[in-house]
């Protein structure tokens, strides 16, 4: 995954770390219904000022619901908005310093792509020097100079997109909402546009709020996610910490590709205390044995959590070991959230301090840059363990119905428990 | 290319065009002879008639006999430009009001959901299936002094006087407004329905008045459902007899009436034609920038 931005990286841009920094967005316990059907359920939010940040949602998850509350076209059931430290409800969408570039992209079919840009200068009474000047720019920096006299019409999805986006920028508003901007582009396009946007955003310094239900956009272009389900906000993030740290199933599932192994937990053991070869594997009268031995240590070594490692036992794979931040109780229901490349395959038993399962190659999904290989247990259920191609096809030596070992890190997976 | 001819569609592109020489340009072509002959106490009361015995000299006879008279004639009297005039000076008026109360009912029809929209359309056809005669003659009943309006304002306390509408142009007014709104509910209506209303919200985020929106963007972007249904309004309007007659007073000049009295009172039948051919040429011109308009429209789209 493509993730961080540069503002991130350099470890400088974390407003929302801080206590002291003004947030330029504040949603306030918001709720939004139509009729019976809850779209915005008691949100709260803040978004800060510079900040790149992506709703991130299945379809009718309310972060369209969320931005529209933004931009002024609905009204808040209850709750309140504030933008800039000012409260929203009573401001109409034209009085917001707000704009919008729209999933349609919306432009005037019956203007030229320079009276559209021009139109939001146009509403403000500037002279038509400064507008001419300020639509020269916006097309310069959407390179689109020699197209200021056609029609929408007689342009490309991309040329429209970027004319879409120089008309929201031209009025240099405090905040741009961006509306699935990209959707209508196809992937290489896409792609190309999410740095061009990073680039725009950082070189302005304006506030971009971006929805989308592509997590890969959201993870390339975002300071911060916000995952949604449900007209909640489930989880907000930087995109290193959604992808690496889910607090969630819903969180974990909807981000990347993941495998759950559900379990029981048994307690902490020492770290030190564990050898690979006692932890259990395969089948199911070993992990009978695997529970007992857990449960036996679990008491002896609980009392130090952070130098030690969970146990969990598993159905069928016996006791599994992970680091987990979490306090746990024992019996408590969990699952294991394991990212596909976490998790390492071979054909030979590994040797050295691992979770271990056998199983068999049940498919191979072969992608280019990687391969994905759904490993079949003895139960029937499918784990999928990834590997990058470094060698040419004739060199891989893991083929369909192949008994190979799956084995992963005792940090590679995240403790889950709803 | 293939040069053979391909009857069939021949045939089908040659059915319109016979249905219009048949019923529109052989009628047309004798009022316009009509026009030219002069009125005589006979039947038919006009002179020269063809007779076919005589053969070509006879025709070419009977052409030397026609002259443009009738048309100077129109020219002389004012009673007929004044038609004209009045005729053009009602058709635009109620035009005007047929748009301004057509457009909020195309505007509400189009903004309503979208599973209530087919019954609205068909409650705006549902006064076809009465015959506009009828409708016309409803409306007698209404605006009389102790009519259905002026019974129900008396009884509000509105006025102490019964209004006098019928038989005054007003009545005219309402009639033609009245019977022609279908027509320019209708092609607003698919304009409305047509338009992205995500362009008003881009509008309004770009800081447009609501107002200003309406004018900006709805207006220009509907524009062609406004030709089509002022023109749709405008011609039938401008030639219209019924509700001059029904509802007009004697006053009211109205070309259309003009020509019945013409037709069937002076019996001159050769004037009337010089006038129905006068109204299809002054038709013509708004008909024609109707096409003009239709034509820039398709060449837009393209």
């Amino acid at each position: 995954m493509n993730s961080a931005n540069k503002t991130q990286t350099d470890n400088l841009f974390t407003p929302w770390l801080s206590n002291s920094v003004e947030p330029l967005i504040r949603f306030e316990n918001v709720t939004k219904k139509y009729g019976d059907f809850t779209a915005i359920d008691n949100l709260s939010l803040s978004i800060y000022e510079r900040e790149f940040f992506s709703l991130l949602g299945p379809s009718g998850c309310g972060k369209t619901t969320l931005m529209r509350l933004l931009a002024g076209f609905e009204t808040v059931t209850s709750g309140k908005v504030f933008i800039g430290g000012v409260e929203m409800s009573n401001i109409p969408p034209n009085k917001r310093p707000v704009n919008m570039m729209f999933q349609s992209y919306a432009l005037f079919p019956h203007m030229s792509i320079a009276e559209n840009i021009a139109f939001g200068l146009k509403q403000e009474k500037r002279s038509k020097k400064e507008i001419q000047r300020r639509v020269d720019e916006m097309l310069a920096l959407v390179q689109l100079e020699a197209m200021a006299g056609r029609k929408p019409q007689q342009l490309s999805g991309g040329q429209r997109q970027r004319v879409a986006l120089a008309r929201s920028l031209a009025k240099k508003p405090k905040l741009l909402l961006l509306d699935e901007p990209l959707g209508a582009l196809d992937k290489k396009l896409r792609e190309k546009t999410q740095f061009e946007l990073m680039n725009i955003q950082e070189e302005l310094g304006m506030t971009f709020v971006i929805v989308t239900h592509d997590q890969e956009e959201a993870m390339t272009v975002s300071s911060r996610i916000a995952v949604m389900g449900h007209g909640q906000v489930m989880q907000v993030d930087t995109p290193d910490m959604i992808y690496e740290m889910p607090n969630s199933r819903y969180i974990a599932d909807f981000i990347g590709d993941v495998n759950f192994i559900e379990g029981e937990f048994l307690g902490y053991k020492a770290y030190s205390a564990v050898d690979s070869t006692e932890a259990g594997i395969g089948s199911e009268t070993e992990s009978l044995a695997a529970i007992e031995l857990a449960t036996d240590q679990s008491t002896a070594a609980s009392t130090d959590a952070s130098n030690s490692l969970a146990s969990f036992t598993t159905v069928v794979h016996g006791e599994l070991l992970a680091n987990s931040e979490k306090v746990l109780s024992e019996h408590d229901q969990v699952w294991l959230a394991l990212r596909p490349e976490k998790v390492e395959i071979s054909k030979t038993k590994p040797t050295g301090d691992y979770n271990m399962i056998q199983g068999k190659v049940w498919d191979i999904g072969y992608i280019g840059n990687t391969s994905t290989y759904h490993v079949q247990l003895f139960d029937g259920s499918i784990i999928k363990a990834q590997r990058v191609n470094r060698n040419r096809l004739n060199k891989r030596s893991i083929t369909w119905e192949d008994e190979v070992w799956l084995y992963w890190n005792f940090d590679a997976s995240v403790v889950l428990t709803e | 290319m293939n040069k053979r001819i391909n009857w069939g569609r021949t045939l089908l592109i040659a059915i319109p065009f016979i249905w219009l020489l048949v019923l529109f340009l052989l009628p047309f072509m004798s009022v316009f002879k009509m026009s030219l002959s002069d009125m005589a106490t006979a039947r038919p009361p006009y002179v020269p008639v063809y007779d076919s015995e005589t053969g070509l000299a006879g025709l070419w006879q009977l052409i030397t006999e026609l002259d443009f008279e009738n048309y100077v004639w129109l020219t002389e009297d004012d009673l007929y430009w004044r038609s004209y005039l009045s005729s053009l000076k009602i058709a635009l008026i109620s035009t005007f009001f047929t748009l301004l109360i057509g457009f909020p009912i195309a505007y509400g029809m189009a903004k309503t959901p979208s599973q209530w929209r087919a019954t609205l359309v068909m409650l705006i056809i549902l006064p076809f299936w009465t015959s506009f005669l009828i409708r016309v003659y409803a409306w007698i009943g209404i605006l009389k002094q102790e009519g259905l309006l002026n019974n129900f304002l008396l009884y509000l306390g509105v006025i102490d006087q019964p209004l006098i509408i019928l038989n005054t142009d007003l009545a005219v007014y309402i009639g033609i407004v009245y019977s022609y709104l279908p027509f320019m509910v209708l092609p607003l209506y698919a304009a409305l329905e047509k338009l992205d209303y995500t362009l008003l919200e881009a509008a309004l985020d770009l800081g447009c008045s609501k107002i200003k929106t309406f004018w900006v963007i709805i207006v220009p972007l509907v524009m062609p459902g406004i030709y089509a249904g002022c023109f749709l309004v405008f011609i039938p309007a401008l030639g219209e007899f019924v509700i001059p007659d029904l509802l007009g007073g004697s006053s009211t000049l109205m070309i259309g009436k003009t020509l019945w009295g013409e037709f069937f009172n002076n019996r001159d039948w050769p004037v009337s034609s010089a006038v129905a051919v006068i109204l299809l040429l002054l038709l013509v011109v708004p008909i024609m920038l109707f096409q003009k308009m239709q034509e820039r429209e398709l060449k837009g789209q393209s």
